[in-house]
């Protein structure tokens, strides 16, 4: 029996097929999933900030795309993913409210996109497909057998990237 | 930079705010009450420091489609706040106001814009008691709205206050006219204005 483990916010999983990741309600945080095709070992992440490193309370790793990412591959490598295979999608980053720019936190939901892509980058992980952006939200389901990255929102048609 | 860790933050502070709480959400109750032109009960405010993960799940569900409606304030504190109704009773909140009995998924322009002066009279309510007993300034902006997924919604608060600590800060408010209507107020000051609100309510820290 296949099962679908949720991953919170400011949280992280990994899994093994058949079993599945899920993270519901993803806002202006960012789901990163990574997996290794060969051996179906798959992780999830649900980031909140960019950067661990503007911030005083920063132990929470998680919570920031910075230390976050880098603690899923940890976590998938010691899995059995190989570490040179591993690819990834995102989805999230949404702006929820129009004027959300206003406040100091310029644009939560860009920045976490655009800081996730560039640890994906420094750590040479290929993004293979990416949902991110715009005014909603998603749930996301990630699939490591197959590598489907489902994503759900609300009065929109489900789709898989 | 003050000092305050949301996580570690003391007992008093959670009563005080628990009691702005009460006098907020009763002067809101007043404010819908006069709005609906009808008698509006509520229940005790419930303050709640939570865990991110758990604020989804006390509103029934990260998935559960909600209205958020969300005003930038500025003046002597700054920070936000916002205002959540669960779907239906935004709709039956709506209804009420305009008189119109519509049940498509959907709100139509016109029901936003009602839906939006609901949660700026609501949430003004709330800042004006802060505002009284702190004696201090508070403008809010004019008030934005998302209708989405509760966990969607929340991420925006739960990420200003992810800057401070790892837990959210909530007051949980029921309603009820002819139905029960759950409400709940975020509310977001910066880390300074932390410091401001209790310096100005005597409290020292």
């Amino acid at each position: 029996m296949s099962e679908i483990i949720k991953v919170g916010m400011a949280d992280l999983k990994i899994c093994k097929s058949p079993d599945a990741l899920t993270t519901l309600g993803l806002g202006s945080c960012v789901g990163i999933a990574i997996r290794d095709p060969i051996t179906k070992v798959g992780g999830l992440a649900h980031i909140m900030l960019p950067d661990s490193t503007r911030i005083r309370n920063n132990t929470n790793v998680p919570k920031f795309a910075d230390t976050g990412i880098v603690e899923l591959v940890n976590q998938l490598v010691k899995a059995g993913a190989s570490r040179s295979r591993l690819v990834s999608k995102i989805a999230g980053g949404a702006q929820m409210f129009a004027f959300q720019n206003k406040t100091d936190l310029v644009r939560v939901g860009e920045n976490n996109v655009h800081a996730s892509k560039v640890v994906l980058g420094e750590l040479r992980i290929p993004i293979l497909a990416e949902d991110t952006g715009l005014n909603y939200g998603r749930t996301v389901i990630f699939y490591p057998e197959t590598g489907e990255f489902l994503i759900k929102s609300v009065g929109k048609q489900e789709k898989v990237i | 930079m003050s000092n305050i860790d949301i996580n570690e933050m003391s007992q008093t502070y959670v009563d005080v705010l628990k009691e702005i709480g009460n006098i907020g959400a009763g002067n809101a109750t007043t404010a819908l009450a006069q709005l609906l032109n009808c008698k509006v009960d509520m229940k005790v405010p419930q303050v709640k420091l939570l865990n991110f993960g758990e604020v989804g799940e006390l509103m029934g569900g990260e998935e559960q489609v909600m209205a958020g409606i969300y005003l930038v304030v500025e003046g002597d504190i700054n920070g936000s706040i916002m205002f959540l109704l669960e779907y239906q009773s935004a709709r039956h909140l709506v209804s009420k106001l305009m008189g119109t009995q519509s049940e498509g998924q959907e709100f139509t322009e016109m029901e936003m814009s009602a839906l939006k002066e609901i949660g700026n009279i609501i949430t003004g309510a709330y800042l004006n008691s802060l505002s009284t007993l702190t004696g201090l300034k508070i403008y809010p902006s004019v008030p934005d709205l998302s209708i989405d997924m509760a966990g969607a919604i929340l991420s925006v608060p739960a990420i200003e206050f992810g800057t401070l600590g790892d837990k959210i800060l909530l007051i949980q408010t029921q309603f009820s006219d002819e139905i029960e209507l759950d409400g709940y107020f975020v509310m977001i000051p910066d880390v300074e204005s932390y410091g401001k609100i209790l310096t100005s309510l005597g409290i020292t820290m």
